[in-house]
């Protein structure tokens, strides 16, 4: 008798748990389904909007989208000798871009390695002004580098140094951010013994905190050397010196020194992609200890 | 015993010598950096540098970032004065709204500077009266006639045979043949809120608000408030609706970019992907494609895409999405690499076709992770949105360097990086707070 009644009642039970769950589970695929709706017409509405309010259409534009790299390309093959002299003639151009994402790095990255040391807990020199440095990173990494080099361009006038410093800046909260995040995950213990011995703050930093992180941050600093590359060739462009400003000018020509344009282009896609792989084999090396 | 003293030897002799090594090193590393500084100082031109940069621009970008100037303005032949902000047209003084420092009856002015200077308009006579110097007396009677009480000219005076131009701490005064102009700086930003045209001009926020709430409706087709509020959004000289628009642009350049190369990126990952890719050779060819695609870079994608569409967002929009396509299908296909195997064999077991192992197996797994990289690129592309916007004119970047290139609306300048700043900052807190919730996850898996 008794049994009857229990199973009874877990049978009920069992009912209103899987009423439960299937009106959850509807529930919940209706929410989701409404959420997925939401994001398309967004994403649709965006699309018209944008569509609106450019200056030639998506549809007019597509069949153009092959014109101009079909013109560059037949250029490039049609006038294929003078390749390679336009390709040694941007060179110095080149190797300013690279001098400037180089010396922008490594400024960035000294400078955020101080922020950083500042800006993380258990670590900074004056720990009450920890959030006053993590304001200072986020301000240096939200202004746009763009913004940074024209208004030094029309203090200095073009050239390279413009772009450099902008690229720093920005390269410094960046770093300044990505490095506390290495410096939270420190061991402390080797810190603390040298405390321990009557280590002062900079010794407790270079041999207990740098030995440990430093694999961590020149990692950081290869990668962050490839995208500023990619931000002076286009702060170049803006008016910066280098490569981005010698493809600009090939540009304005228009037809007949597309394959300046060409050359410009190739040695641009060889370094970047160059660097990628270096660096990309570099950081294996330096996380895994393998190339 | 003899063994092992002679491997302790040995151990000793090559620690030192790694030792050595690594002190060669420590000095190494910085001496190379070094070098490499000194080079760069002369490839860059660092003390070139120093003698061609303009002072005097840093000085004028600073001064008019946080002030503007009210030009009293005489046209010398017509005798007609006009008081405007910046000298500009939409931003001239009707006659009933000139203000008080400058006194205009016809052609005679009587005009109040700071720190005690004025300067008057009287027929053909300009004079500027100096508190320390004395008066300087202009005759624009034939040419310009500059008569100074002392011999020597001072240094705040620049003359020429047609020119003269004055500039002190009180102001500045421009006289040639045909114009006189008086600037008078002050501090902050003119007409922010309401340009000349507009019922609230010159009103302070008390007034503004005592209007609002009890005064009588200026507008019969708009209540008072409505009217501030097109006043401000249509304000002629700020233009605070366009740039707003303009804001909004390159947000949804990031938007469309980003979200639009994510839903390109997600199948191809599949086929990018080890352990999902049909066969090699698919794997390698779309690997290779993300490779191509990521390293031909924004800025050559945003130069051919503004050739075939034109300058707007939406070719800014198409040169990040391609680009990001590049990175998000790298990314996702090695989150999809790093999927626990056991939930989609449960799901095979159950007869589940590969559609569905997809949905129910690989897509809860991979999603937070694949949202929170969403998210964080759409936080740094309306970033990069910006610059895009500068290449292919389209959104606050174009506002950004057209002001830049006038040189001559610094507070405008200091307005939009502001705005940009504060948009950028607003974009990393919402995304990393979703981040956040992503990350320790909620259960839902959407």
């Amino acid at each position: 008798m008794t049994d009857i009644t229990s199973s009874q009642m877990d049978r009920e039970r069992l009912e209103t748990v899987r009423e439960d769950y299937l009106q959850m589970t509807q529930r919940r695929r209706l929410y989701s389904g409404l959420l997925i709706l939401i994001f398309a017409v967004m994403l649709i509405s965006g699309f018209s909007i944008a569509e609106d309010r450019n200056a030639g259409g998506f549809l007019e534009g597509l069949h153009r989208l092959f014109d101009f790299p079909a013109d560059l390309i037949s250029e490039a093959i049609e006038k294929a000798a003078n390749l390679p002299g336009h390709m040694v003639d941007a060179l110095p151009a080149l190797i300013e871009t690279l001098n400037i994402a180089a010396v922008a790095t490594l400024l960035g990255c000294a400078g955020g390695v101080v922020f950083s040391l500042l800006g993380t807990r258990g670590l900074a020199y004056w720990p009450r002004l920890i959030p006053f440095f993590r304001r200072i990173t986020d301000i240096l990494r939200a202004i746009p580098e763009v913004v940074v080099a024209l208004v030094l361009i029309f203090i200095m006038g073009g050239g390279p140094v413009p772009a450099m410093i902008a690229i720093a800046l920005h390269t410094m909260g960046a770093m300044g951010k990505l490095f506390s995040e290495v410096n939270e995950n420190t061991d402390m213990k080797p810190v603390e013994g040298l405390q321990s011995v009557g280590a002062n703050w900079g010794q407790r930093i270079w041999l207990g905190v740098i030995p440990q992180v430093l694999p961590n941050y020149l990692s950081y600093g290869l990668l962050r050397f490839e995208i500023n590359i990619r931000a002076s060739a286009i702060l170049g462009f803006v008016g910066a010196g280098g490569i981005g400003y010698e493809l600009k000018n090939a540009l304005t020509f228009g037809q007949g020194k597309f394959d300046e344009a060409a050359a410009v282009f190739v040695i641009l896609f060889l370094t970047i992609v160059a660097v990628d792989q270096l660096s990309s084999s570099l950081r294996n090396y330096l996380t895994k200890g393998t190339f | 015993m003899v063994m092992a003293t002679q491997d302790v030897a040995a151990l000793r002799a090559s620690e030192i010598r790694r030792i050595g090594r690594k002190k060669l090193f420590g000095f190494a590393i910085p001496a190379v950096i070094l070098a490499y500084a000194v080079y760069v100082f002369f490839a860059f031109d660092i003390l070139g540098l120093a003698e061609r940069a303009r002072m005097d621009n840093a000085a004028v970008l600073v001064s008019d970032a946080v002030s503007y100037k009210t030009h009293v303005t005489r046209d010398n032949r017509s005798g007609e004065i006009t008081v405007a902000i910046e000298g500009s047209r939409r931003a001239t003084y009707a006659p009933d709204q000139i203000p008080a420092w400058a006194e205009v009856a016809g052609e005679t002015a009587e005009i109040e500077l700071r720190h005690g200077h004025r300067v008057t308009y009287a027929g053909p006579l300009i004079t500027y009266h100096h508190p320390e110097f004395g008066d300087i007396v202009i005759d624009t009677s034939n040419g310009v006639d500059l008569r100074l009480s002392a011999e020597a000219v001072p240094d705040f005076i620049n003359a020429s045979g047609n020119r003269v131009s004055i500039a002190t701490e009180g102001g500045r005064l421009s006289v040639t043949r045909n114009r006189t102009e008086t600037m008078r700086y002050f501090a902050g930003w003119e007409m922010f809120f309401f340009d000349l045209a507009s019922p609230y001009s010159g009103m302070s926020a008390g007034e503004v608000f005592a209007t609002i709430t009890r005064g009588a409706q200026i507008d019969p087709a708009h209540s008072n408030f409505g009217l501030m509020l097109s006043n401000v959004w249509n304000n002629s000289i700020w233009r605070h609706g366009d740039v707003f628009w303009a804001l909004g642009e390159t947000i949804l350049m990031a938007f469309l970019g980003t979200f639009g190369a994510a839903m390109i990126a997600l199948p191809l990952a599949f086929f990018a992907a080890t352990n999902f890719a049909p066969s090699k050779a698919v794997r390698f060819v779309i690997r290779r494609l993300f490779d191509f695609v990521r390293g031909l870079d924004a800025l050559i994608f945003t130069i051919i895409l503004s050739r075939a569409f034109g300058p707007g967002p939406m070719t800014g929009a198409l040169a990040i999405l391609l680009t990001d396509t590049g990175s998000f299908g790298k990314l996702f296909s090695e989150a999809l690499e790093n999927v626990d195997e056991k939930q989609i064999e449960g799901l095979a077991s159950t007869g589940a076709n590969a559609v569905q192992r997809n949905r129910f197996g690989v897509l809860p797994q991979v999603m937070p992770i694949l949202l929170s990289q969403v998210l964080y690129f759409f936080e740094s592309n309306t970033r990069s949105a910006t610059i895009v916007g500068a290449i292919v004119g389209g959104g606050i970047g174009l506002l950004l360097t057209q002001a830049i290139q006038t040189t001559a609306d610094w507070e405008k300048v200091t307005y939009y990086i502001t705005l940009i700043v504060l948009m950028v900052v607003a974009m990393d807190a919402v995304s990393g707070r979703i981040r956040a919730r992503l990350i320790k996850g909620d259960g839902s898996g959407k």
